[in-house]
């Protein structure tokens, strides 16, 4: 009887041990980083895990720490909202590139019973997160939507209380919008603010603004999305009052893409586009013996952010409320991937 | 020959145990070195500024350790009428009784509950009550926190508290009940003089528990970097900054939360220390 039951716990565990072995013959490629892309990815790499010839995971745990983990090179793709500055790529081990994957937007989501379609300016949500707006019935923001009724309640203002690539976009956007912001904020992934709540983490945002009336704060669209929160249309610098979509987000990034696709969508003033707009990247190294031991790894590497960038998987975007790259950013990061080597050679 | 062996396995773990603990401290003060020389110790302690952009990096300790000791030291006053009276009820009054053991099991069952289930509970219990009592619009702040470290803290204090409650000679007792003391005479002054001391240093080691506290803590606080005017403001501890903060921090910022550890580390430690202190001093 002994004997039997022993027989049968070793037998178990020896199957249990060949399912894990099968999965593990897969190659792995790791990445981490950004939390405003996770939803995009969660269901782009589930699909990718289905179907590919590797098994990816993507941790969200912040731009920084990404970043930070590629430098010591214990993942092989970093995923950040806020493109390496010249000094940070000088800190890197070797060259980095920088893949775009999705556009996505930043929105303004507020608490407020009653209100819908709330209309902001940017020189508003300054004097909000500036402390010169406390209220939600304040002239200033009675004068721009006329039919809201508007309570006498204290504004809530909510921020990150990590350092965070949605943090860097949001106060990027202010940055060039509005003076008084850019001499006493100015732009970073973490701001002194000197006014309302802090939480970390684009959930953590989206829970206070969630569970707190007068609230306000900048969060990745899908997070507003996901727990049926309220956004404000945002005037752009054409004067319309736009709220965030495939279609406005996509229309923020009809212009010129620069060659490393290193740039700044915020504030785009073509007609339609909403303001706060935002490429996300993942980063890798041009080099990819410095993240990778094998020819073999460093292929699944690129293979999977090839595969980012196909047609099928860009369309997923719009299931969470990302938008897809335009045909000209594609092209580009296209060829900046093709640049990729391994000991010297090009992958393929 | 065997002995031996086993001797020796002992001191090289027990030195391992010591070498580890040092090299701690070892890595924090290294980590801290950089933010200590560019702004001097007294002053990194003393300043309020936390301005992590890059064109104007200055940090400062203050909010943080003010934060740090409002929250504990208040947490420590709201336990203390539950804390006292569990001990009271389980060390003295229903002493050995089944209810006693019941009562005692279920406040330690608290100590064994992870500090994020603590936080979920004031998130989504204790601080809609605030917002209800208009203490104010998020109520999220120092109170809020601390009315849940308070809860956290209770089985810290009130168990070893009881022990030395029940610890305490009956011949003092008896002595007193033949002078014609009633019970609650007699509790109040024999038994709770008797065991002040072991009480008192309960409470300091509840309180260095308190003081450390990150993850319920980083939850209700409202994560500002300001110094709390009031006690409905919101915060920051010197834990749940770093909490906050490390993930993203490098070279300046990483080094003044490393030196927010130390700061921390020694503090928590020197409590724990004059805690065991008293224990020792006046245990029976």
């Amino acid at each position: 009887m002994k004997i039997k039951s022993i027989l049968t716990i070793v037998s178990t565990t020896l199957a249990l041990s060949a399912l894990l072995g099968c999965s593990e013959s897969k190659q792995k490629v790791t990445a981490a980083g950004a939390t405003f892309p996770l939803p995009f990815y969660n269901l782009a790499i589930k699909n990718y895990n289905e179907i590919g010839s590797a098994q990816v995971t993507y941790g969200g745990i912040g731009s920084g720490g990404g970043i930070r983990s590629l430098r010591d090179k214990v993942v092989n793709i970093a995923g950040s909202d806020a493109y390496l500055s010249d000094k940070e790529m000088s800190e890197m081990t070797d060259e980095v590139l920088h893949i775009p994957t999705c556009m996505g937007a930043i929105v303004i989501a507020y608490n407020l019973d009653g209100v819908e379609g709330l209309k902001l300016t940017s020189d508003v949500i300054a004097d909000i997160y500036m402390g010169k707006i406390t209220k939600w019935n304040d002239n200033k923001i009675a004068a721009i939507n006329p039919e809201a009724i508007l309570p006498d309640l204290d504004i809530t203002p909510a921020y990150r209380s990590d350092g965070s690539g949605t943090t860097f976009v949001f106060s990027d956007y202010m940055t060039k919008v509005n003076p008084t912001w850019a001499s006493q904020l100015g732009t970073g992934k973490a701001l002194k603010f000197t006014t309302g709540i802090a939480a970390k983490g684009n959930p953590g945002v989206a829970g206070v603004i969630k569970q707190t009336p007068g609230a306000i704060g900048y969060i990745g669209s899908e997070y507003a999305f996901a727990l049926k929160i309220n956004t404000a249309a945002i005037q752009n610098p054409n004067g319309e009052f736009i709220k965030a979509n495939g279609n406005t987000i996509s229309a923020a990034a009809t212009g010129d893409i620069v060659a490393d696709t290193r740039m700044m969508i915020t504030a785009s003033n073509a007609k339609g586009a909403y303001p706060i707009s935002c490429f996300t990247w993942m980063l890798i190294y041009k080099n990819q013996n410095v993240t990778s031991q094998t020819k073999e790894s460093a292929l699944e590497t690129i293979k999977f952010l090839k595969w980012m960038m196909s047609t099928s998987t860009q369309e997923m975007t719009t299931t969470v409320h990302y938008s897809p790259l335009p045909k000209k950013a594609l092209e580009t990061a296209n060829k900046i991937l093709s640049t990729a080597t391994f000991n010297g050679k090009p992958i393929n | 020959m065997k002995d031996k062996i086993y001797n020796i396995t002992l001191v090289v773990l027990a030195a391992f145990v010591l070498l580890i603990a040092s090299g701690m401290i070892y890595s924090l003060t290294t980590g801290a070195t950089n933010a200590f020389s560019e702004f001097g110790v007294f002053n990194f302690i003393s300043s309020t500024e936390w301005d992590p952009h890059p064109e104007r990096e200055a940090y400062g300790a203050l909010p943080f350790i003010v934060g740090t000791v409002a929250t504990a030291f208040l947490a420590l006053l709201i336990s203390l009428p539950f804390s006292l009276s569990v001990s009271l009820f389980t060390g003295e009054y229903f002493k050995g009784t089944k209810i006693a053991s019941v009562v005692g099991t279920v406040v330690d069952l608290l100590s064994g509950v992870p500090s994020i289930v603590f936080g979920l509970w004031g998130f989504y219990t204790i601080r809609p009550i605030m917002i209800d009592m208009g203490v104010s619009q998020s109520g999220l702040g120092i109170l809020t926190a601390s009315i849940v470290l308070a809860f956290m803290i209770i089985p810290y204090a009130s168990s070893l508290s009881s022990e030395f409650i029940s610890m305490i000679p009956s011949h003092l007792k008896e002595a007193a009940y033949s002078l014609g003391a009633t019970r609650y005479e007699m509790v109040k002054r024999v038994l709770v003089p008797s065991a002040a001391a072991g009480v008192s240093a309960s409470y300091i080691l509840a309180l260095g528990r308190a003081l450390g506290e990150t993850m319920a803590v980083t939850m209700l606080i409202g994560n500002t970097n300001n110094v709390p005017g009031s006690l409905f403001d919101t915060g920051n501890t010197m834990a749940s900054v770093i909490a906050n903060q490390f993930g993203e921090a490098d070279s300046l910022r990483l080094s003044s939360l490393m030196a927010i550890a130390l700061l921390l580390f020694l503090v928590t430690a020197v409590i724990n220390f004059i805690g065991k202190l008293v224990i020792k001093k006046f245990s029976y």
